[in-house]
């Protein structure tokens, strides 16, 4: 029995709590403000006035030459510091919901500016160098969150990018050595391919657990190729020595200053990143190929009863997702490493997997998230040789930890297609 | 659910909460050996798939131990005959030195007591974790931290040895506990998906310990090796059969935790829930359980076990002395293990004595025959595909096939 007071009460209470939104505005309120006091104290405050950080901007062969931003460490990071905690602040008004990834993207911009500024005082550090590594190190965790994003938008949960990896870079890298590049990069494509359609036909024909499926494609990967690798690499060195693929320059793109070196001065994998980004983008969200496949992400049984053959858009898109995989190990093996070592993907498919729901699903969201990733490991190699006291292990660690907090929902909550890692069973 | 058959039970890698190891029903076996063998309510038929994946595994790995032996391919342009013979050999070699490596001798029989002890442990977390709906790949960086919480207490605690060990070993609990509970928490309070959260836990892990393992809390004074100083001796598992054989008192520290999951799975509320709960979440709350409680202790006594699976890698691995990848591929072997072993803590019991036999094999068959261990790994991958598709082996060997319910062992990416 509720009294209308009570009622009242109930009401106005109702209206005070807060939504999740508003809950998530105000727990990332208090972040920012923890983190930008962080930024003052430590950064800040812990450097010493009057220590220049020389940030360069340009390298060695550039055309123009000898760009870099000198500038204060201890007031630029006192300056980042006081900006962080009024974005926070800005949060716990409960205001404009709309920004708080934003406010959350831009504090942890201008949190690394002020790390990057205490690391490098007093002396250089090659900004652009590290945002070229940042592009470069992010293309195979944006291949493996294609990957992933392939396979999930049609309702198949893919662990075994880490695999498909490892196995056509290792494919791309023999074959490579024995008969040329393009010999290499069909073969990575092929293998790609080839475990792409193993993660369908155990899933689809057999009805295996899905992360099963993907968790013994991890396992054959690494156990054939560091058994081959150990047996064959080591006696026939010739095969583990392919030619490295050489950048494309592009003309005139290429001598912008920071934006050349960046993004213009690459090997066509990373030309094709983007590329592939856009095209699934578009492909997804304004073709027939799209809606099947989402129809079939989303609601299997609906598609079906439409006339769409389910198990077919399934194995298509799980094999196109493991060829995108395939040039993922390709880019590994024939241009970042340009050989190929046991277990040389340390983890970077499942990195790639986090990336993708980081994304949201979403091809940008994959390329932006995979961008974030290579960031974090960027900094984590060129700080390492600043040498700032810091032991090297926990900047190793930092790609995993950030990998974990974000699949822990710093993004929010995040919503996979509705099928995802069901089988299904035609009637 | 007396007439689920055979089929039924080959394709339910973690059946839900009816399989509670009550007597058998149509099984026509005595009851003892189901319960023995760990197949449950089934009968001899149960362990026919085991088997044949097994062998087919083997048969497999010989396939591709010939394909990759360089030197008989050298061969093949002048004399095709001779190099067939000479692959034919080299499986021979090498499955020779495989079986001789893992039952031949006494000491091969305690090389295989020694590799199963760990595996048996590692294989009972990742069960539990099954029986619940988890997939805890974090095993391999649970034993890190379980291996150096006990690693503290040898070095930093002095006590006789009937109070140093089981103080080392339930440090080891508290810490492997701690980094599989940390999964557990994420996944309960924001619904982490348990496999990246443990996955990327175990680079952390691993990172963590080969950093620690440079600091003087750990460190020989004055060394500047990046190992442990030696465990004293009073913290060590002692050898079961003498300082010559390296298989200890951990053995019966895994059996007596197969014995301890059982019952907790089996005959305890708690265990009841816990596979409730991995049967359906959904049901289990709307019964009034709490669940995201459940998973976090699911993933606490999980990553407990591999815990102690890591300690008996520090505590009892001569020469006593801890280098920064002692758990080596255990966390991962304990997958297929658990899979192969069908959840259950005596089928796990059992096929971690397979595995020891396999590895401790595999590495004699590295050293004789130049085939490298690695080559467990894929036969292991094999196992796997075998068991999670008893319709393909079906398919393979021509036996007749029932219709089977699709398994889904794992939930998606939603909490």
């Amino acid at each position: 029995m509720t009294t209308t007071v009570e009622k009242e009460r109930l009401e106005l209470e109702q209206r005070n709590r807060a939504t999740p939104e508003e809950r998530r505005s105000i727990i990332i309120g208090w972040v920012l403000i923890a983190l930008g006091l962080l930024v003052i104290v430590f950064f800040g405050l812990g450097t010493d006035p009057g220590m220049d950080a020389t940030f360069n901007l340009s390298l060695q062969t550039d055309r123009i030459q000898d760009l870099s931003w000198v500038i204060d460490a201890r007031n630029l990071s006192i300056a980042v510091g006081v900006i962080i905690v009024g974005l926070g602040v800005w949060r716990l008004t409960r205001r404009a919901l709309d920004w708080t990834n934003i406010s959350l993207a831009i504090g942890f911009s201008l949190f690394s500016l002020a790390f990057l500024a205490w690391a490098a005082a007093g002396s250089q550090f090659s900004l652009v160098g590290m945002l070229r590594s940042t592009v470069i190190l992010s293309v195979v965790v944006v291949f493996g969150a294609l990957t992933g994003l392939m396979c999930e938008r049609v309702g198949v949960i893919n662990i075994g990018i880490e695999g498909q990896l490892l196995a056509s870079a290792f494919a791309g890298v023999v074959l490579s050595s024995a008969f040329g590049t393009w010999a290499g990069l069909a073969g990575a494509l092929i293998t790609g391919g080839l475990l792409g359609w193993l993660l369908a036909w155990l899933t689809i024909r057999f009805h295996v657990d899905q992360i099963i499926a993907g968790v013994v494609i991890n396992f054959l990967a690494l156990g054939l190729t560091s058994l081959m690798s150990a047996r064959i690499l080591s006696d026939v060195q010739s095969l583990n020595a392919p030619e490295r693929i050489p950048s494309w320059k592009i003309p005139i793109l290429a001598d912008i200053p920071v934006i050349g070196p960046m993004f213009f001065d690459h090997t066509f994998f990373v030309y094709g990143m983007f590329v592939l980004v856009l095209a699934i983008h578009m492909g997804l969200f304004y073709t027939r190929w799209g809606l099947r496949s989402r129809s079939v992400g989303e609601h299997p049984r609906a598609a079906d009863t439409a006339g769409i053959n389910v198990y077919w858009v399934r194995y298509r898109n799980v094999i196109l997702g493991g060829m995108i995989a395939g040039f993922g190990g390709a880019f590994l093996g024939l241009a970042q490493v340009a050989r190929f070592e046991e277990d040389m993907t340390g983890g970077i498919g499942f990195i790639g997997l986090a990336a993708m729901i980081f994304g949201r699903w979403l091809p940008f969201g994959a390329l932006g998230a995979g961008l974030v990733f290579g960031f974090a490991r960027a900094v984590q190699q060129k700080v390492a040789i600043l040498n700032i006291g810091l032991p090297s292990e926990f900047l190793l660690m930092l790609p995993y930890v950030v990998t974990i907090i974000v699949v822990a929902g710093v993004v929010g909550k995040t919503r996979p297609p509705a099928a995802d890692g069901k089988p299904y069973i035609k009637q | 659910m007396t007439d689920a058959g055979p089929d039924r039970e080959s394709a339910t890698t973690a059946p839900g909460p009816q399989d509670d190891g009550t007597p058998p029903g149509s099984g026509g076996t005595p009851e003892w050996f189901d319960r023995a063998t760990g197949v449950g309510r089934g009968t001899l038929h149960a362990l026919v798939v085991p088997t044949l994946a097994l062998l087919l595994a083997l048969v497999v790995g010989a396939v591709i131990i010939m394909v990759t032996d360089v030197d008989a391919w050298r061969l093949m342009g002048e004399d095709p005959g001779a190099a067939l013979g000479e692959m034919i050999n080299g499986v021979w070699v090498a499955y020779r030195a495989l079986f001789l490596g893992a039952f031949g001798s006494v000491r091969a029989i305690s090389e295989t007591l020694f590799t199963a002890t760990p595996l048996i442990l590692a294989g009972l977390a990742v069960a539990l974790g099954f029986r619940a709906g988890l997939f805890n790949i974090g095993a391999r960086g649970q034993m890190f931290i379980g291996g150096l919480f006990a690693v503290w207490v040898a070095l930093h605690v002095e006590l006789p040895s009937l109070l140093h060990v089981p103080l080392a070993l339930l440090a080891a609990i508290v810490g492997g506990g701690i980094w599989g509970g940390l999964a557990g928490i994420l996944k309960a309070r924001t619904g982490a998906h348990e496999v990246i959260t443990t996955i990327m836990l175990n680079f952390i892990a691993a990172f963590f310990t080969l950093w620690v393992l440079k600091t003087s809390v750990f460190q020989e004074e004055g060394s500047n090796l990046p190992q442990s100083a030696p465990i004293p001796e009073t913290a060590r598992l002692t050898p079961i059969f003498g300082d010559q054989y390296r298989v200890n008192i951990g053995l019966f520290i895994a059996i007596g935790a197969v014995f301890f999951v059982h019952w907790l799975l089996f005959r305890s509320t708690l265990g009841f829930e816990f596979r409730a709960a991995g049967f359906s979440p959904s049901a289990s709350r709307y019964a009034g359980m709490n669940v995201a409680l459940l998973y976090t202790l699911v993933m606490f006594i999980s990553g407990a076990l591999a815990g102690l699976a890591g300690a008996t890698m520090t505590l009892g691995l001569p020469p006593y002395t801890v280098t920064s990848n002692f758990p080596g591929t255990i966390g991962f072997d304990a997958i297929a293990l658990a899979l192969l072993g069908r959840s259950h803590p005596f089928g796990v019991l059992w096929s971690g004595l397979l595995f020891g036999a396999l590895i401790a094999g595999g590495r004699a068959m590295q050293g004789a025959a130049g085939v490298s261990v690695d080559l467990v790994i894929v036969m292991q991958a094999l196992i796997i595909i075998f068991i999670a598709a008893p319709k393909l082996v079906r398919a393979v060997f021509r036996l007749k096939a029932a219709e089977t319910e699709p398994t889904q062992l794992t939930k998606g990416w939603g909490a």
